[in-house]
This record gives structure tokens, C-alpha cells and sequence, in this order.
């Protein structure tokens, strides 16, 4: 032990920081890479549920090793990039949308102090990440030079444009009502009980944050710029193997980050549900369930997740020029109007936001 | 200045929402659609030229190929036109049999179409759905013809053989063990009249279900109302028949106007639209969903206690008993004919139509009195109903063309033949 402190001592400390860091991201990024891939286990046993039918079961017992079957088909197949497209940045598409989709998350607080990088400014670090999401959606599409994707390319434009605004708003609500844009001090101002979560206060901005969340993420009943059955995939129509697996990777890690999101921002994070009934918690062993922590966190995203396929299962898909009337005539008008009582609320010094 | 030109989208034959093998060439602005030209013939098969190198009873089964989701109608178009030539009687439990039928394959048509439909329009619960229920029709099929989808069960002069007094089983695989395959064979244990019963008893609910999901769906209705509207003038005028016709609010079904099987016995109503749009055609074939369930159940009600023969006893026209042939000179003889030459048809020509579930099909026959027809016309009316895609599309905006696609019901089997 002593021989491995040492000789961690010798090594300059910049390079300690870096490996840090390094080993401190590789510990985010596994995770979520893993959890990616159960999501689309979850996806298609979850709709197969629904669907009364079984979902994947041949790989695995109850076919739990599908995921990784699907990654090594993903990465045994051929990159195909279309004569006439633009090679280099039909290439760059698939990774600008998978590096905002990951590095948004080194501020999510998961548990009081697991969090990557505690900046007092995360919530506009989120709000810059996700726009940038859309560059690499919309860079694929014209990349391509497919008509398909083009029109996609098109559609995701002005949706992504227009729901950032729902999203800005929503995220306006929360931010007056903790008086911080620091994510963990967002989860703090939510503490006391189950009551105090923004979620009750602000329930018609959780609810516009989340469609929204579903409408960035470009899934049904939003899912107009893969369209299946209009345009066949969208801006990724083009794409096979690895490349497309970048998106795939990149469309799941953003459920995954706006399920977060909405848990940290609204249903306060990894508070437990439990608080303030300390009988609960004082439980020895069974207490630490009750207790705040990251399973609680995890809890809420799950949540999340669920009515991200529920929906999917359920609805039909709406018309792009739908969505654009759904999000500039409903959703932003319903912000703007809680925003101002928000205000109000504030101002006269009403609780909870004393 | 730069030249502003319209978008040319191809739209098609490889497309998920094309039903096959539709190829639309679309001219765009932006996403509404200027012109839409739908290009067919790639499911072409020459079914009329290959009809004319058979004698008649070789080609039910082109029949079958035809409108491959409604194969028992396509025969029945067939069957009809050769026995008004031959002016043959049908045994009325064949016609009972063969109603049932039709309204059996009316239920799998709807159903595929409802599944294509809703998944088109991005609902794809749906479309599992709808095959969940299309599984057991699929087995009745299987129960009375061998086959799940071309089954070639109708005959000049009724149906093959008579309703069988078991259904198929489920056997244990590895994937299914044996209390779910008991489960699976708990309502396949007696004749197939009893599995369709369990079905029609067990069916409105189902409809119930799907109407629960889409009807008043507030997406599905945005999509749907108001997309492709036909007028009542417009649709007479193009040749519309069917849901299509019904759908814009005109009350024609060739099962009351020109009754042919047992209809003129059954009791049932036809839908009718008042918008002429998506919607109303929607409704119009939802509701036909459960017309059809009754007037299976009154089929299956009255097959229960008239027993009888399913074939005319002229054998110039259907094989005699294989016992006959044992000690019956003749019927050997025909059986022989039959088999080999087929039988020739007075000349003459013959229009049949029937109320497909589609809308009108027919057969329209002329024979010089040999023992293949001289030349068989086939009138599909999703051929039709294609042709109005143009008008019924121009000004809306791509996602409504494939609602409207998939509104029209389309199937390339019977458009290119």
C-alpha cells in the first residue's frame, strides 16, 4: 500500500489531475454507455409488452446479451459513404452529435457529491450543450446528399430551434424559483419533503420541459426528422455500422440526459421521496433506501424512460407543421404565463420560494 | 437570379410506407406537394394473359395472387363470372360458406389495412395489434384450406370441401412450453365453427380496443380529418368503390344492391361517411369491422343446423366423390375429363362483380367456348382509387401522403395484376 502511495506521489501533479479526471470521466461515461445500451434492451421488451408480443430472447437468457450482439453487428458492418456526399464532414455528423450528447453530462449532480465538474453555471452549460446537438443532426443531412435525409435535416432544424425555446423558458421557471443555475443547488432548494420538489409549484413547466425533452430527442410521437414512414430515417438514412451506431448512441444518451434533467430539475434529483419521515430512515439497513442517494436519481430516470417507449407505444406521429403549432401556439404561450405568475409569486414573497 | 424549382421527391418502390411497390414521383415546395404521379406496373404479373392458357379452374389460385390480403373475394369475382356462364346452380350451404368467408376476408383486409395504416401514421402498437387478431382468421383459413393465405377454397359450382370438425393445433417448441400451448389450443379444440364463434364473441371488444387507441386520438385526428377529401361528385365521377365511395357519403354496396351469396339473407348495415375525408373512411371501415363480425356470426348460426352439400352434383363441372369413382364408370370418366381437359364454357361473356373489401370486383369474361377463357378482364378498384391520388394529395404535405396511401388501401397485387 504504501509502495503504490508513493509511487502515485512521484508521478508531477499535473498529470495526477489529468489522470483523475480521465479515470473520473471513463467512471461516467461506462455507465451511461451501459445503461444506453439496456435502454434499447428495455425499449423493445417494454413495446413488445405492450404489443403482446415477447422481444428479444435468443441471445442471452431472456435474451439480456441482445444489446451487445446488436453493438458487435453494428461494429462488424461496412461504413458506407455515398459517392457524391461530402466524405469529411459526413464523418464529423455522427460525432458532433454524440459529444454534446456525453460531455452534458459532467454536471449532472448524481448524488450530493458525485458530480464530474461543479460549475455554478450548469444549467446554461446544459442549455449550450443541447443546442450544439442539433449542428450534428443537421450537418448528417446535408452531408448525405440524400433528399430523404435533407428534408429531415430541415424539419429537426426548425423543431430543435422552436422547442429550445419551450425549454429555455421552463428552465427559466426553475432557475427563479432556486435562485441558482448550479444543478446541485437546484436539487438543494428542492429538499424538505416530498412537497417541496419544483414540481408541484411549477407543474405546468414540468410538463412543457418534458415534452419538449421528448420533442429535442426527436421521439414519437415527435420522431418527424427519422419519420420512418415518411422519410424513410431521416437524416440518418445514409449511415450503416458504426456511424449510425454513433447516433443511435447519441439519441439515447439524450433521453437518458433529459430524464435526468427533468428528475434534477422538477422531482428533485436524488432526494429521496421519503425525507423528513425520519422513522423511515432510521431504519437500520432498509433506512439507506429510504435515504436521499443516487438510486433515487436512478428511480426517476427509469421513470422517465418508461413514458419515453409508453409514449412511443401509444401515439401516432404528428405532422411537422403540428409540431411547430404545438410548440410556438401552446407550449411557449403556457411558460410565458407561469413564468409571469412565477413572478408574481416571487416578488409578493409567497411561499415556496421564500 | 437563381432559378426556383420545385423539389422532385421519389417516393418509392423501395419505401416503407410505398404498400408494396408503389412508386410516387412527388414535385415539392418545401413539403407541400404540387403533383403527385404514382408509377405503377412493378408488381406486374400478366395474371389476365396467364388466365387465358389454362383451363378455368387452374387460375383460382392467380386469383388468390391478386389482392393478396383478400384472396377468398379475388376468388369469388372469379368463381362468379364462370358460374353466370355456366349457368350452374351453388348448393346454398356453399353460399353460406362462401359469405362467411368473404366477410372473413373482409375482417383480415381491414386489418392489414388498419395496421399499415396506423403504422404509416406512426401508431405501431397498432399494427401488432391488428396481427394478434389476423393470426386466428389466418388459422381458419389454414383449417379449411391448408393454406393460411392463398387458399384457392372456392370453386365453379361452391367450395373445395366442406368445413373441417378440428382446428390446427399449437405444438411445444422450444421457445413455448406446455402450459402456454394449451393455453394457445384451449379455444381450438372443437370445429372450426366453434374457433369462429370464440372469435366473433371475443372481436367487437378488440375493435372496442383499437377504437380506444386511434378514434379520438387527438394526434390521429389531426392527421386524419380533413386530409384527401373526395366529394360525393368527385368520387362517382373516378370510379371510387367501397370504403372509398362510402367514406364520401354514398351508400352503395353491391352486397344489398346486387346481392349474390347468401347476403340477401343476412341481416347487416353499411357505414357511410359525410366529410369524404381520412377520418370518415376510418370510421366508415371501422364500423365495417363489426358488420362483418355480425354477419359472421348469422353465417355461423345457420351453417350449425343446415347440413348439406357444398358442391353443385353436375360433375361436368365438379369432381365427383373419389368413393364414386371406385365403382362408377361415369364418374370416373368425368373425374378423368376434369382433371385433364377442364370443362368449356358456352361462349359468351360475363360480368361478376362482387363487393370486395376493397370495394367493386370484378371479373369480366368472355370465352369462344373452349376450355380456357378467350380473355379475362380484371376490374381492381384500387386501381381507381390510385388514380385520384393526385387530386386527393395536391396541396397537402407529405406526411398526409402516406395517410392518404395508406387511407386508399391500397395493394399492388390487384393495381398491376
Amino acid at each position: 500500500m504504501e509502495f503504490i502511495s508513493s509511487l502515485w506521489y512521484a508521478v508531477p501533479e499535473t498529470l495526477r489531475i489529468v489522470i483523475v479526471i480521465l479515470l473520473q470521466i471513463v467512471a461516467v461515461v461506462i455507465p451511461l454507455i451501459l445503461t444506453v445500451a439496456y435502454t434499447t434492451y428495455a425499449e423493445r421488451k417494454v413495446i413488445g409488452f405492450m404489443q403482446g408480443r415477447m422481444g428479444p430472447n435468443r441471445v442471452g437468457p431472456r435474451g439480456l446479451l441482445q444489446p451487445f450482439a446488436d453493438t458487435v453487428k453494428l461494429l462488424l458492418k461496412e461504413v458506407i459513404i455515398p459517392t457524391k456526399s461530402d466524405r469529411y464532414l459526413f464523418l464529423l455528423a455522427p460525432i458532433l452529435a454524440l459529444a454534446p450528447a456525453f460531455s452534458a453530462w459532467v454536471v449532472i449532480p448524481f448524488s450530493e457529491n458525485m458530480v464530474l465538474a461543479d460549475i455554478n453555471a450548469g444549467l446554461l452549460f446544459i442549455l449550450a450543450l443541447s443546442s450544439l446537438g442539433v449542428y450534428g443532426i443537421i450537418i448528417a443531412g446535408w452531408a448525405s446528399n440524400s433528399k430523404y435525409s435533407m428534408l429531415s435535416a430541415m424539419r429537426i432544424g426548425a423543431q430543435m430551434v422552436s422547442y429550445e425555446i419551450a425549454m429555455g423558458f421552463a428552465l427559466g421557471g426553475v432557475l427563479i424559483a432556486s435562485n441558482s443555475l448550479n444543478l446541485n443547488d437546484i436539487v438543494r432548494a428542492q429538499s424538505g419533503s416530498i412537497f417541496s420538489w419544483f414540481a408541484w409549484p411549477l407543474f405546468g413547466l414540468f410538463i412543457v420541459y418534458f415534452i419538449s425533452g421528448v420533442a429535442e430527442t426527436n421521439r414519437a410521437p415527435f420522431d418527424v426528422a427519422e419519420g420512418e414512414s415518411e422519410i424513410v430515417a431521416g437524416f440518418h438514412v445514409e449511415y450503416s455500422g458504426i456511424a449510425f451506431a454513433l447516433f443511435f448512441l447519441a439519441e439515447y444518451a439524450n433521453m437518458i440526459m433529459i430524464s435526468a434533467l427533468t428528475s434534477i430539475m422538477f422531482l428533485g434529483g436524488w432526494l429521496s421521496p421519503f425525507q423528513g419521515l425520519d422513522f423511515l430512515i432510521n431504519i437500520p439497513v432498509i433506512g439507506l433506501f429510504f435515504g436521499n442517494g443516487i438510486h433515487w436519481l436512478a428511480l426517476k430516470i427509469a421513470f422517465f424512460l418508461l413514458l419515453y417507449l409508453w409514449f412511443r407505444a401509444t401515439f401516432p406521429r404528428y405532422r411537422y407543421d403540428q409540431i411547430m403549432r404545438l410548440g410556438w401556439k401552446v407550449l411557449i404561450p403556457v411558460t410565458f404565463v407561469w413564468i409571469f405568475f412565477e413572478i408574481i409569486a416571487v416578488a409578493l414573497g409567497w411561499q415556496p420560494w421564500l | 437570379m437563381p432559378e426556383i424549382r420545385n423539389f422532385t421527391l421519389n417516393f418509392g418502390p423501395a419505401h416503407p410506407a410505398a404498400h408494396g411497390v408503389l412508386r410516387l414521383v412527388l414535385e415539392m415546395d418545401g413539403e407541400m406537394i404540387v403533383r403527385a404521379d404514382p408509377h405503377i406496373g412493378l408488381l406486374h404479373r400478366g395474371t389476365e394473359k396467364l388466365v387465358e392458357s389454362k383451363p378455368y379452374n387452374q387460375s383460382i389460385g392467380y386469383m388468390d395472387r391478386l389482392d393478396y390480403v383478400s384472396m377468398m373475394c379475388n376468388e369469388h369475382g372469379y368463381v362468379l363470372a364462370i358460374e353466370k356462364l355456366l349457368g350452374i346452380e351453388v348448393p346454398i350451404r356453399a353460399q353460406y360458406i362462401r359469405t362467411m368467408f368473404d366477410e372473413i376476408t373482409r375482417i383480415l383486409n381491414h386489418l392489414l389495412w388498419i395496421a399499415g395504416h396506423s403504422l404509416d401514421v406512426g401508431a405501431m402498437t397498432m399494427f401488432l395489434y391488428a396481427f394478434r387478431e389476423r393470426e386466428d382468421l389466418m388459422d381458419a383459413y389454414e383449417a379449411v384450406s391448408g393454406a393460411r393465405l392463398h387458399a384457392t377454397y372456392y370453386r365453379p359450382g361452391g367450395v373445395n370441401r366442406d368445413l373441417p370438425d378440428s382446428m390446427p393445433q399449437y405444438e411445444k417448441t422450444r421457445w413455448r412450453d406446455e402450459a402456454e400451448v394449451k393455453r394457445q389450443n384451449a379455444n381450438r379444440q372443437g370445429s372450426l365453427l366453434d374457433f369462429l364463434e370464440d372469435f366473433t364473441n371475443r372481436f367487437p371488444s378488440k375493435v372496442d380496443e383499437y377504437e380506444t387507441l386511434l378514434t379520438d386520438n387527438r394526434i390521429w385526428k389531426q392527421r386524419l380529418v380533413g386530409v384527401g377529401v373526395v366529394s360525393p361528385e368527385r368520387a362517382l365521377q373516378m370510379g371510387f368503390t367501397g370504403p372509398m365511395l362510402r367514406g364520401s357519403g354514398i351508400e352503395w354496396d353491391l352486397r344489398k344492391k346486387q346481392p349474390y351469396a347468401a347476403y340477401s339473407q343476412v341481416d347487416f348495415d353499411i357505414p357511410v361517411g359525410t366529410n369524404g375525408d381520412s377520418y370518415d373512411r376510418y370510421l366508415v371501415r371501422i364500423e365495417e369491422f363489426r358488420q362483418s363480425n355480425r354477419i359472421i356470426k348469422q353465417c355461423i348460426d345457420w351453417l350449425r343446423h343446415h347440413p348439406g352439400p357444398v358442391r353443385s352434383g353436375n360433375h361436368k363441372v365438379t369432381p365427383p366423390k373419389r368413393a364414386d369413382m371406385k365403382h362408377d364408370m361415369e364418374a370416373l370418366i368425368h373425374h378423368f375429363k376434369l382433371m385433364t381437359e377442364g370443362y368449356c364454357l358456352p361462349a359468351g361473356e360475363a360480368y361478376a362483380a362482387i363487393e370486395h373489401p376493397k370495394g367493386e370486383f370484378a371479373c369480366y369474361l368472355i370465352s369462344d367456348g373452349a376450355n380456357k377463357p378467350y380473355r379475362l378482364k380484371i376490374r381492381a378498384p384500387g386501381f381507381a382509387h390510385l388514380s385520384g391520388m393526385n387530386e386527393m394529395a395536391r396541396g397537402h404535405m407529405l406526411s398526409d401522403v402516406v395517410a392518404i396511401i395508406g387511407s386508399q388501401d391500397i395493394v399492388f397485387g390487384e393495381v398491376d395484376r
